[in-house]
């Protein structure tokens, strides 16, 4: 309930004149000059919370009892206009994009439809078109790592488009945001599978949202090309996996270390699956080859405060000593900017780092990582000739400031082994493909790769350290492709286990001579 | 209930209809989400309907203590995931006799060699869906006796619930060998010996989450009428002036801290059977404010208003992200500002004050609202009048 | 022992700096006005990425001057956050005020919006923008001058909002569609930038075995400066004393002829620039991205709920108190001097990890609020509602 009108200019007197008064007398000056002149007026309104209301139907008596006086120019009329109005505006736009967003899949499904009768069958789409989907986070904490990791997948399909398309068909890549949210990828796994009958799905980065989407493909007996290094001890019928096991990536790092580095290993992760799995296999490892891990400590996802890590550390290395580090993305940043700060440098610290590819040194700067060292099966200086055109294609796409790493490198390749099987299978029946895709070998930009019976890809390993200009100078390479071994070796509970998906007989997780 | 919740002051023959109408229409609601959903959605869609169902059980919760007590919890994830774990652990408690190992794959991935003593008592169903009520409202109630006990109200209350809310985040996210970490419990199998994985477990668990949902508004209809309602709308008003009327806020307040809680609860237990997931995600802190928005969404302090935001933003945002994956995240910003620029009362509030307007235009007399509104005083409308000259 | 506790000070102090230069913008907009501003970290993480740009700007200067650059990002840094904190103010805030629980839920959508827009930015999105602004508010400026504005006002808007909403879109798809990529590749993306501090500011001083970071050495001179800043422009200018007026007696202070609505919008433009110059802070430390103010949000509110809201004093001890709490809990270093007293010495161990250590220094804040709701320095007055 707005009540007292004042002049400009009386303003000031008022408040001079009735400052020693009670609000209420004040506010009858107030009305007895809102009367007087009313047609240059000024207006203040008193607020009055509306249940208080009916306090005040004598006028103003109690206005004291709230003493909250909010002055302003503003108009009410106009007020109350502009607000019906954003209700209308945002209420039709919303209407209309939400139109919009109803209306176009059912628009697809019709042209799908009535540009074909004749193969209409369950998964593989049929019409001209091959829908896959794509499924990583665009928003949420993981939006760093995994846009590019979309990007490399819509260029492979960009590429294989250009060639002609798989079986003659273009592929049709049907985006989705796995939001960071791991229900929500199950969920956006599920829309793929069930209304979009997309042919296969490359997708997810943290092992989280894998874990959360592999009920659902096995339930659906789907396909999921994953990208990203992990930390084995998982071996899936309906999932290839293009990044690193650990025997791929973190094992042959600790032995470099071991080799050329030191033996005393401290252990730093970030506060999930991926760091605690990988340094639970590393604590195996050095057991058993004569390291020592003097300490381990985990960060959560996303802090950057490390001061107390690097009091840590120095307690227990005073003369230096090797950092394993399986930090992911924010705090990698404070690490090493930390770590510069308080003089931890890489000749008496050198750290492993096994999340930091081209795209994270770019993030940091390399002037705080230069002389570290990270280990992949791929680095953009990898040279090949297959890497050199990849490299090239990225760049014109995206711009030349763009890189290219590890995890983007196996999405590429998961889109091309895909459509070989498909290829070699002669349609997109995902059964079909799985089996075709067994043995397939690809020319990929790491080197000639060749997908296993147990879904993982036989890679080769490097090891990088960081020069000036932010890329990998590569310290190390193994000579041939590595063996995947997904159920870990060094961990007593899967010692022994192997995993072979051409056997039905043997299947995910048999015991191995 | 419905004889309960009837305010015993004069009309009561009338309002005893207006109670029974209203029960109808949500008896026949139920039924037509039971029976006709199935008919006119995909699968993919009513599995959906189904989560956003359970959600929006979640939302009456926040809506009892946000839109009618007034206090704003940011961290009712918390108890939405002691739900869904309370539920999960007993999932992942059914191993086959025939397993090489009688423990949850991840407990003998990480070295675990015996189940842990508060696992124990999961193997029991019985036990497992008390707990999913008992663990949120028993917590609900400690917390809630803590702070309310000493007055902690407002902005304060919201920012302490934010900090419970961090500190079971970290807990978790962190207790890989106790609850799997960040990846949290997924891979369900079996729940009482049926697949739950398999479409017709799943419908049960669909029908189920609605008659939660019809339990859960009936619970809430029959809290908010009556004394216990018109003090709990008190309390959100002026808290000051219920004590000075010789009430004792806290313990109310405890009470309905505790019921929402245990909403939350169930919630979470029927997203989890149905998402096949719970992780430490669910405690985030963007979820908790997610619930609330739902809510404001919806319009505060109105039953059907919180459930119908919870599903309608649901449902925007899921086709929204579908649509424009990249860019979503502007319109839910967007929506946020708009619902609390625009649309103070939410959606529910919006359609009333249309429908009286409507009425004017047709020549009806304008319903009284209890307390004037604004635009209906006529001091205001003539000091309007004034200003426009 | 001597070194072991003047680095376990310096690192609680370090720790603790960072907070409180996080928590000062807050201890204004939040503390002062009653704002609850979820967006102020996105408004640090907008402090950032100024920092990023000016970095940018001067590496193209190059030579010495580079070194400086980032004295000039700080003052960058505070305008442009300034800025978008005085355009929040005037378009969302300003409605909401007496409403702390609508504005929570408001900055939380400008949380989002800010976190999509560094995301996506892009010439189109901006060139899109600024038509959109040009064309709507220039329409509305133009037509705002006729006597009958007031009566035609609504039928405006509703033919100029779609209208340029349509052109300004128009404009976009076409700039994208004839440039490609010069224009629609983003100014950022979603990855993180890459802010490196001038080399007189990485390495650190040694002392003994210790280092002292020089980074940390500047961000506790620069919290130093700002504390000093804001105590003397609160307590000593016209516009100081405004403020707190407004902030003590709002009606009184309008009856007083001060003009309550400049204050509002100036405090929470001041509390916004803070969090710039956070920003510009933290970027030599942590991580520079769409995130990095998600990571910093609740710390700061607990800050200054622990404080005392309203108290500057009381933030700062705050932001020491459990800076160095974390530390000592984190580093284990409580663990250590606990040996001799065997269960709690188990205790602190178990929660020497720093995940851990934040669970109980949370812990730890939530029991405090128990044995005092109003914080360390609780504000006196009469009032019922705190």
């Amino acid at each position: 309930m707005r009540v007292a009108v004042l002049t400009t200019n009386l303003l000031a007197y008022i408040g001079a004149t009735t400052g020693g008064l009670p609000l209420r007398t004040r506010l009858y000056y107030i009305e007895a000059l809102r009367k007087s002149c009313k047609y240059q007026v000024f207006v203040s309104y008193v607020t009055i919370s509306p249940r208080d209301l009916h306090y005040y139907n004598g006028l103003t008596m109690n206005v004291s009892l709230v003493g909250l006086i909010q002055l302003g120019v503003q108009n009410m009329a106009r007020r109350l206009g502009r607000r019906k109005f954003i209700l209308y505006g945002s209420a039709t736009l919303g209407t209309s994009l939400l139109l919009k967003a109803c209306a176009k899949p059912s628009a697809n499904t019709t042209e799908t439809t009535t540009t074909t009768t004749t193969t209409n069958t369950s998964s593989t789409g049929g019409g001209d078109t091959i829908k896959v989907g794509i499924l990583h986070s665009l928003s949420g904490t993981m939006a760093i790592s995994e846009k590019s990791v979309v990007d490399a997948e819509q260029l492979a399909i960009e590429e294989i488009n250009a060639a002609g398309g798989v079986l003659g068909k273009k592929i049709q890549p049907i985006l989705e945001d796995g939001a960071s949210d791991w229900p929500t990828f199950a969920e956006k796994a599920k829309k793929l599978i069930d209304q979009d009958k997309v042919a296969t799905i490359f997708g997810c980065w943290t092992s989280a949202s894998r874990k959360a989407v592999l009920p659902v493909f096995e339930q659906k007996k789907h396909l999921l090309w994953y990208p990203v290094q992990y930390e084995g001890q998982e071996c899936s019928q309906d999932i290839f996996y293009t990044g690193a096991a650990p025997n791929q990536q973190i094992e042959p790092a600790v032995d470099w270390l071991l080799q050329n580095k030191g033996k005393d290993f401290f252990l730093v992760g970030s506060d999930y699956v991926f760091p605690r799995t990988a340094n639970t296999i590393i604590k195996a490892q050095l057991a058993a080859k004569g390291g020592k891990t003097v300490g381990e400590d985990y960060l959560p996802l996303g802090n950057t405060e490390v001061t107390p890590i690097i009091t840590k550390i120095k307690a227990v290395l005073p003369n230096g000593g090797v950092i394993f580090n399986t930090l992911n993305g924010d705090s990698n940043v404070a690490l090493f900017k930390q770590m510069q700060g308080a003089g931890l440098t890489p000749d008496k610290y050198p750290s492993m780092s096994v999340s930091i590819a081209e795209e994270e040194v770019k993030a940091i700067g390399p002037e705080f990582l230069k002389g570290h060292y990270a280990s992949w099966n791929y680095f953009q200086t990898v040279d090949t000739p297959a890497n050199k055109k990849f490299v090239q294609a990225f760049k014109k796409k995206y711009g030349e400031n763009r890189v290219t790493n590890d995890p983007m490198e196996a999405a590429y390749i998961a889109v091309y082994l895909w459509k070989q099987a498909v290829e070699k299978a002669k349609t997109t029946d995902i059964a079909a493909v799985k089996k075709a895709a067994l043995g397939q070998t690809f020319d990929a930009p790491e080197g000639k790769i060749t997908l296993e019976n147990n879904h993982h890809l036989a890679k080769f390993v490097r090891i990088g350290e960081v020069g000036e200009d932010g890329l990998f100078k590569i310290v190390y390479s193994s000579k041939e492709a590595v063996k995947p071994i997904p159920w870990n070796q060094y961990v007593a509970e899967t010692k022994g286990y192997a995993c072979d998906w051409s056997n039905p007989n043997k299947g995910g997780k048999y015991k191995g001579t | 209930m419905a004889v309960d919740a009837a305010p015993r002051i004069g009309g009561r023959k009338r309002s005893q209809r207006a109670l029974l109408i209203e029960g109808a229409v949500v008896i026949v609601l139920a039924l037509l989400l039971i029976f006709l959903m199935p008919a006119v959605l995909s699968g993919f869609r009513l599995s959906l309907m189904g989560r956003f169902l359970a959600l929006a059980i979640a939302a009456l919760g926040i809506d009892l203590i946000w839109g009618y007590t007034g206090m704003l919890s940011l961290g009712h994830g918390v108890f939405f995931a002691l739900g869904g774990y309370a539920l999960g652990m007993h999932l992942k408690l059914q191993i086959p006799p025939d397993a090489s190992s009688q423990l949850p794959e991840f407990m003998s991935l990480y070295g675990v060699t015996e189940i842990p003593w508060f696992w124990q008592p999961f193997y029991s169903f019985n036990f497992s869906v008390a707990a999913i009520i008992l663990i949120p409202t028993l917590l609900g109630a400690l917390l809630g006796y803590l702070v309310f006990r000493n007055r902690i109200r407002g902005v304060y209350f919201s920012i302490l619930t934010q900090a419970a809310t961090i500190v079971f985040f970290n807990f978790f996210n962190g207790q890989q060998k106790l609850f799997n970490g960040t990846n949290g419990l997924t891979d369900f199998k079996t729940l009482l010996g049926a697949d739950v994985n398999d479409p017709q477990t799943q419908f049960t668990f669909y029908t189920l989450t609605v008659l939660f949902l019809v339990m859960s508004y009936t619970l809430c209809r029959w809290l908010t009428s009556g004394r216990f309602g018109r003090l709990l709308i008190a309390i959100r008003d002026d808290e000051s002036r219920v004590r000075f009327s010789g009430y004792d806020p806290t313990g109310f307040k405890v009470v309905v801290f505790a019921v929402s809680a245990a909403l939350a609860g169930v919630a979470g237990a029927m997203f989890t059977i149905q998402t096949g997931i719970i992780s430490p995600k669910a405690m985030d802190i963007a979820f908790s404010i997610e619930m609330v928005i739902w809510v404001a969404v919806g319009g505060r302090a109105n039953l059907v208003g919180a459930v119908l935001g919870a599903l309608l933003v649901n449902f925007g945002k899921s086709l929204l992200s579908e649509q424009f994956p990249e860019i979503w995240l502007f319109f839910e910003g967007a929506l946020f500002l708009i619902v609390v620029t625009v649309l103070p009362d939410g959606m529910v509030g919006w359609v009333r004050s249309q429908r009286n307007q409507l009425q004017a235009l047709l020549g009806r007399r304008r319903q009284l609202v209890t307390y004037p509104s604004l635009e209906e005083n006529p001091e205001v409308e003539r000091e309007r009048e004034d200003i426009g000259n | 022992m001597i070194t072991g506790l003047f680095e376990a000070l310096f690192n609680g102090i370090s720790i603790g700096a960072v907070l409180l230069i996080a928590a000062l913008g807050l201890a204004i907009v939040f503390g002062l006005m009653g704002v609850i501003n979820l967006a102020h970290g996105e408004l640090m993480m907008l402090g950032a990425y100024t920092t990023f740009v000016v970095q940018n700007g001067f590496k193209i200067l190059g030579g010495p001057l580079f070194e400086f650059y980032i004295l000039f990002a700080l003052v960058f840094a505070f305008l442009v956050t300034a800025a978008v904190g005085f355009i929040l103010e005037r378009g969302v805030i300003r409605y909401l005020y007496g409403r702390p629980l609508e504005t929570l839920l408001a900055t939380w959508g400008v949380s989002l919006i800010l976190q999509q827009f560094v995301r996506s930015v892009n010439w189109v999105l901006v060139i899109g923008i600024a038509l959109f602004c040009l064309l709507f508010f220039g329409a509305m400026w133009i037509l705002s001058r006729r006597p009958d504005f007031q009566r035609i006002r609504n039928w405006v808007v509703a033919v100029m909002l779609p209208l340029s909403l349509g052109i300004a879109g128009a404009t976009g798809a076409f700039l994208g569609q004839s440039f490609q990529l010069a224009v629609t590749q983003p100014w950022f993306g979603a990855q993180n930038l890459d802010v490196t501090a001038p080399s007189w500011l990485r390495g650190g001083l040694p002392i003994g075995s210790f280092q002292l970071p020089y980074a940390r050495l500047f961000i506790i001179g620069l919290t130093i400066v700002c504390v000093v800043g804001i105590y003397v422009f609160l307590q000593l200018t016209p516009w100081g004393l405004r403020i707190r007026a407004v902030t003590q007696n709002r009606s009184m202070s309008a009856c007083l002829g001060i003009p309550t609505e400049k204050v509002d919008a100036l405090t929470f433009a001041l509390g916004s620039g803070l969090a710039g110059v956070a920003g510009c802070a933290i970027s030599l430390l942590g991580s520079v991205g769409p995130n990095t103010g998600q990571n910093y949000i609740v710390d700061t509110f607990m800050v200054v709920v622990v404080g005392g809201v309203g108290k500057l004093v009381g933030t700062i001890v705050a932001a020491m108190a459990i800076g160095t709490a974390n530390y000592l809990i984190g580093s284990g270093t409580l663990a250590l001097l606990l040996t001799p007293v065997k269960p709690l010495a188990d205790i602190f161990t178990f929660f020497a990890t720093t995940s851990m250590a934040k669970v109980l220094v949370f812990a730890l804040i939530i029991a405090f609020l128990q044995v005092r709701p109003g914080g360390i320095f609780p504000q006196k007055g009469r009032t019922v509602d705190a």
